[in-house]
């Protein structure tokens, strides 16, 4: 289990991660979500005592990292897996750290078979692909046979054989009994991940729940409908109390189902040339609990061209 | 042990050891062989000459020490090494002891085999280490690249890249401590206790009135470099990996 306690990590002027709690529980895969620059990687670093917090603590299984005796067995993390010498080979490179931990040598050809590596692993790791990095990236996580694991966008970068990949593994090993701890900036990514989420913005926690709930919670159901009598309908629709927003030539209509909409048209007598449900996507929900906690903004509206993007003469 | 283990795979298993290595030796038993084979005249060819580059085989020792800790940072690989350890000072001490230990390995091999060198190809040479200056001025390389090792480390550790350290490193021992005696009055007493000068103070004949002998010499350089390597250590565990 991993406990963040009012973690907190300020840069200068700039507050990183504000105030942030959380628990991530064993057995489960547990998503860190959170849009670019929202604090994901700071609070990773802070777990395991790379980087000291300003204020709070992070806790794994009650004690802090450094307490931790030969801690690649307890905690097995994937922060970049650019974390590596391009001039030493694979296996020298678990090698060293199984050393670190008093790890028997042969754990390291078991790791490497593992995430299938063993053919290159004489080979520097210079030359892997980022998809190859990362297999050795999970290659040092696993080395300790840790009950604790943490990965930092390990899907980033990687063709969909290998995004698979790594979501059946994590989901193995949370069936293991392992605590699973995995970021990312992508909501769809971690919706077929992540058994929980921790979602957090700006630094600070919007919210820790069970995707399921935060999916349903966030994305909102809607009925779109057209009609040639719109403006009745939406007297109709007004009076019945519920929220209605135009969109073109139809109205979107929130907090009434198809058939309650239907019914409602067939009373005011109405002619329906649609009526469709709407179901809200993943990242617009996303977007619409992170959107005012987006650290680097695109100021970019629907339909419009920056101007440096215009061609000259134009 | 397991500490100075893990290092000490982690610097065999990199390539600039192995170059350092090379260059280091080359540079020093190359010299001494060139000036055994070029020696001529009636005077025979004494100690110091052959010692002649093992000045530049410590630029070497300097350059490897001190990239063998930025380049940890420069890939990064210094938070899987404190992700492994977690107590830095720990980390970094075993750090220290290999990258030490293999300076000073590759000082006696330069020396003695600057010394066989020039021995082998010169004529007229007077080159028998009959007394314990002899052999100080000899064997005391390896303790004055061991030491100078940890010195760069320390600088490495504190400044955390290549490029910053070397010049660091280099300039300092190349440049500031030979021009700061041309600063007027204050200049050559400052030199005197500077650590480089100490340092061919160590491997020359010092005369009865300098400021330190050869080991008093030798002891301040290792002072200078433990209060280096402290510094170094304690910002390291205080700063974000």
């Amino acid at each position: 289990m991993i406990e963040a306690v009012g973690l907190t990590k300020r840069y200068g002027k700039t507050l990183a991660v504000d105030n942030l709690s959380f628990t991530v529980p064993a057995g489960r895969v547990t998503g860190f979500l959170g849009p670019n620059g929202a604090g994901k990687s700071t609070t990773m670093r802070m777990i395991l005592g790379l980087d000291a917090p300003t204020g709070g603590s992070a806790l794994i299984d009650g004690k802090h990292y450094r307490d931790l005796h030969h801690p690649l067995r307890t905690v097995g993390a994937l922060l970049d897996a650019k974390w590596v010498h391009p001039n030493r080979s694979a296996r020298a490179h678990l090698q060293w750290m199984a050393k670190s931990n008093k790890l028997p040598a042969k754990r390291v050809d078991e790791v490497l078979e593992i995430v299938g590596l063993t053919s290159v692993a004489g080979k520097r790791a210079g030359g892997f692909s980022l998809g190859m990095s990362q297999r050795l990236g999970i290659a040092a996580a696993l080395l300790g046979d840790p009950q604790v694991l943490l990965f930092d966008e390990p899907v980033n970068g990687l063709d969909p054989e290998g995004i698979l990949w790594i979501r059946k593994f994590m989901h193995r090993l949370a069936e293991e009994g392992r605590t699973v701890f995995v970021s990312s900036h992508l909501l769809s990514e971690m919706a077929l991940t992540a058994q929980e989420l921790v979602v957090i913005g700006r630094g600070k926690l919007i919210s820790q729940s069970s995707t399921e709930d935060f999916v349903a919670q966030a994305t909102e159901n809607t009925v779109r409908v057209r009609s040639p009598q719109l403006a009745a309908l939406r007297t109709a629709l007004g009076r019945a109390g519920v929220s209605i927003r135009d969109e073109g030539e139809s109205l979107i209509v929130s907090g009434m189902d198809c058939a309650e909409v239907g019914e409602l048209a067939a009373s005011t007598g109405a002619v329906l040339h649609e009526l469709s449900p709407q179901r809200g996507s993943l990242e617009e929900a996303f977007m619409q609990l992170t959107g005012d906690s987006v650290e680097y903004h695109t100021e970019i509206a629907d339909g419009q061209v920056p101007a440096t993007l215009v061609p000259a003469g134009k | 042990m397991t500490l100075l283990a893990t290092e000490r795979i982690k610097l065999f298993t990199t390539r600039s050891p192995w170059w350092s290595t090379v260059l280091a030796l080359g540079v020093t038993v190359g010299l001494a062989t060139m000036v055994g084979l070029t020696h001529d005249g009636p005077r025979p060819l004494t100690l110091t000459q052959t010692q002649f580059g093992t000045q530049f085989g410590l630029m070497v020792i300097l350059v490897m020490a001190a990239l063998a800790v930025t380049t940890e940072y420069r890939f990064a690989t210094i938070r899987a090494t404190f992700q492994a350890i977690p107590n830095r000072t720990a980390a970094l001490l075993a750090k220290t002891t290999v990258v030490a230990l293999l300076a000073t390995v590759l000082g006696e091999i330069a020396a003695f085999g600057s010394w066989a060198a020039a021995k082998i190809t010169a004529t007229n040479t007077d080159l028998a280490l009959t007394t314990a200056d002899d052999w100080r001025r000899v064997a005391g390389t390896g303790l004055v690249y061991g030491i100078a090792a940890v010195m760069a480390v320390a600088v490495g550790i504190l400044v955390r890249q290549s490029a910053g350290a070397i010049s660091v490193l280099l300039i300092w021992v190349m440049l500031v401590e030979n021009l700061v005696g041309l600063i007027p009055r204050v200049g050559a007493d400052i030199q005197e206790w500077l650590p480089f000068i100490a340092v061919q103070r160590f491997l020359g004949n010092p005369g009865p009135d300098a400021v330190l002998g050869p080991w008093a010499s030798l002891a301040y350089f290792a002072g200078v470099t433990a209060v280096l390597l402290v510094a170094a250590l304690g910002s390291a565990a205080k700063r974000d990996a």
